[in-house]
């Protein structure tokens, strides 16, 4: 390929695009859409940002389950605000992956079809109240510990989609916390809402950020990309040490018999983690794995005849417009 | 005018922005793209904090200590006060916004004379409220209109819906014993006043729309007193499910 | 794949006194349903006073692959900045 090699004039000596892309990613420079890049980089960006696209409104559904029946005004308004903010999330990351040259359509082609992963902690059901609290707290909490080394991530609109996520999700951990403070401060059933909630959630969420690092196959390469800038395993540990304490603080127990603190390491040791359950979740296998597919594929059935309807309105304006003209 | 009575005035307009704030939440998650999706949650967050501003004057004027919420989940069935038209399900897109629209521009009538309401704290509430309503109204109608002159399937779809819910735009007319004393004492509004301008303005938007209006005369009414169709005890046993199933509890 | 809703480009103006600035993008199927979604997708939380939206196929881009000839010749126009100017320190304000 001509494309490949372009001559340095300054030296007369050829560089090629790809030693010309590795040095703008080595300075920290951003990588833009029409800016030449490896087919490699663009297809682990169309996974990466489209999986976590797809977990934005996947994510939408367990939480979206509650909102019919939120115990107050006040958590119905602050909980239909959060899961409507997925739904931007997911809409400004299929935007970002749109800039790589693949539609929306296509990627929701690819939710439907099971080709296209998203975060497994969605197959879990929310089966009480506190489950909301225990999501924002947990799941949003080790969301963000993975989302904000991506806000400086190489490739601009992935950067530039993931601050705004990052700003806008500022109060949805809170959100989640103010419940678990609620719950643990209230009735001994209030209580025990909590305490069951933590326990359902509390792995589900260390296995949300990713295999441990001698299983993860994408590391090395996306460490480089800056898709990733620390260890899954050291993004676990971050999450703990700082989950652990705030725990303690609502007088929640934390159901890993394993856990106490390493004074010498400086951080939590904790126990096993049960992979063959995240392998099997990952695979289709989780509890609400069906139902979740299934909810967002109705969704997509039964809007067609909608969106159809807009596109042809839209196209008979535009023909009247012209008449008119004419 | 008693406090009784202008709590009894309140919920037959706050009770409406609840229910139709609790059927447009359903939908949360569900719609026909991720636009549209957020689009409809922000109309219910419209209600839902329309809702709360009632609520929170209502629980003053009662006293006893009363919360937002215990007026929102803690009544019967009976003491609610929505018209039949927002309770109605979402059975499909198109009765997501018929039904929007029915309600919105009987709304924005009803709102633009409570801005003028003698008891200032409807009227700010109202105020408030119209910029919301506006862009309800917008929205709605635009879509009333792609829906009508858009494709054959959803010019079905959406006459449908105008044909099944046209029976529940009376009631929004109807005056109850509470409207009368609340309009004797300048703090409500006369709905009869606002019903040849919307009904004015509804066929306009649908015959831009190439809909057809209803030809009935037999209109659906009761939930003004209280009485609901079958489908307003489900909306609520999800509703309350929380306050009902554990008393007493901060949350 | 006839009936999808094109893509627009969005530009909010945070507040009068600022330009528009790309804020993101989203699909529609017309102009005025790119407002109202970009209203409703970009200024959640009281992002904007004013919106842009024009559908993406209608700009036009610069090849990033020309940057050099396009961009590069105005690097040493050194000329066109102040600093390229000598003047006696007496003067402190110019």
């Amino acid at each position: 390929m001509s494309k490949k090699e372009i001559k340095n004039q300054a030296d007369g000596q050829s560089i090629s695009l790809e030693e010309i892309f590795d040095q703008k990613i080595a300075q920290d420079e951003k990588i833009e859409p029409k800016d030449w890049m490896p087919e490699k980089y663009r297809k682990t960006h169309i996974r990466q940002i489209s999986q976590h696209a797809h977990s934005e409104i996947v994510g939408m559904l367990p939480e979206g389950n509650w909102i019919t029946r939120a115990p107050s005004l006040r958590r119905k308004v602050a909980l239909l605000a959060k899961v409507q903010d997925e739904a931007g999330h997911g809409l400004y990351l299929y935007s970002a992956c749109e800039t790589l040259g693949v539609s929306r359509d296509e990627l929701y082609e690819q939710l439907h079809t099971g080709k296209a992963k998203y975060s497994s902690i969605f197959n879990y059901p929310t089966i009480t109240w506190a489950d909301m609290g225990a999501i924002g707290w947990l799941v949003d909490g080790a969301a963000i510990i993975n989302q904000v080394p991506l806000c400086s991530t190489s490739y601009g609109p992935y950067a530039r989609a993931m601050i705004r996520v990052c700003k806008e999700e500022s109060f949805h951990q809170r959100q989640g916390y103010e419940i678990m403070i609620t719950l643990a401060k209230g009735s001994p059933e209030q209580k025990e809402m909590a305490q069951d909630a933590l326990n359902r959630w509390w792995w589900p969420s260390l296995m949300m950020l990713g295999p441990t690092d001698a299983e993860s196959v994408h590391t090395a390469q996306s460490m480089k990309w800056k898709l990733k800038r620390k260890t899954n395993d050291e993004l676990r540990q971050q999450f703990i040490d700082q989950t652990v304490p705030q725990a303690e603080l609502i007088g929640l127990t934390i159901p890993d018999p394993d856990l106490k603190w390493n004074e010498e390491k400086g951080c939590y040791d904790f126990g096993e983690i049960d992979w063959d359950e995240f392998w099997q979740v990952v695979k289709g296998h989780g509890p609400c794995n069906k139902e979740r597919l299934s909810a967002r594929v109705n969704a997509w059935e039964e809007g067609e005849w909608v969106r159809d309807a807009a596109m042809a309105y839209a196209e008979k304006q535009e023909d009247k417009k012209l008449k008119k003209a004419i | 005018m008693k406090n009784e009575n202008k709590i009894q005035y309140i919920y037959g307009i706050a009770d409406n922005a609840l229910i139709l704030g609790q059927r447009l939440s359903e939908l949360c998650g569900h719609g026909p793209n991720l636009e549209t999706d957020i689009a409809l949650t922000n109309m219910a967050l419209d209600l839902l904090g329309q809702t709360r501003s009632y609520y929170q004057y209502v629980a003053e004027l009662s006293g006893e200590g009363k919360t937002e919420d215990d007026i929102a989940f803690l009544r019967t069935e009976r003491q609610y006060k929505n018209v039949l038209l927002v309770e109605q399900p979402n059975k499909h897109f198109g009765y997501v916004i018929t039904r929007q629209f029915l309600f919105d521009i009987f709304h924005l009538l009803l709102l633009e004379k409570l801005q003028n309401s003698e008891d200032e704290r409807l009227a700010a509430i109202a105020k408030k409220g119209i910029k919301e309503v506006s862009y309800h109204q917008r929205f709605s109608s635009d879509w009333i209109k792609r829906l009508g002159d858009g494709t054959k399937e959803s010019h079905q779809k959406v006459q449908e819906a105008v044909d099944d819910l046209w029976t529940f735009t009376d009631e929004l007319f109807h005056s109850t014993e509470e409207d009368q004393i609340a309009l004797d004492h300048k703090i409500g509004v006369d709905t009869i006043e606002l019903k040849e301008k919307y009904y004015q303005k509804v066929k306009e938007i649908l015959e831009e729309a190439t809909l057809s209006i209803p030809e009935t005369k037999w209109f659906q009414k009761g939930g003004k007193q209280g009485i609901h169709s079958e489908h307003m005890g489900y909306l609520l046993s999800d509703l309350q499910y929380m306050q009902r199933t554990y008393p007493n509890m901060k949350w | 794949m006839k009936n999808n809703w094109p893509l627009w480009e969005v530009f909010v103006r945070s507040k009068n006194g600022l330009e528009h600035r790309h804020f993101g993008s989203l699909h529609a199927a017309d102009a005025e349903m790119a407002l109202e979604n970009a209203r409703d997708v970009y200024t959640r939380r009281n992002e904007g006073v004013s919106i842009w939206v024009v559908e993406s196929k209608n700009i036009t881009a610069s090849n990033p692959e020309h940057n050099g000839e396009l961009f590069e010749p105005a690097n040493d126009k050194v000329y066109r900045h102040p600093t390229f100017y000598d003047l006696p320190d007496e003067v402190k304000h110019m």
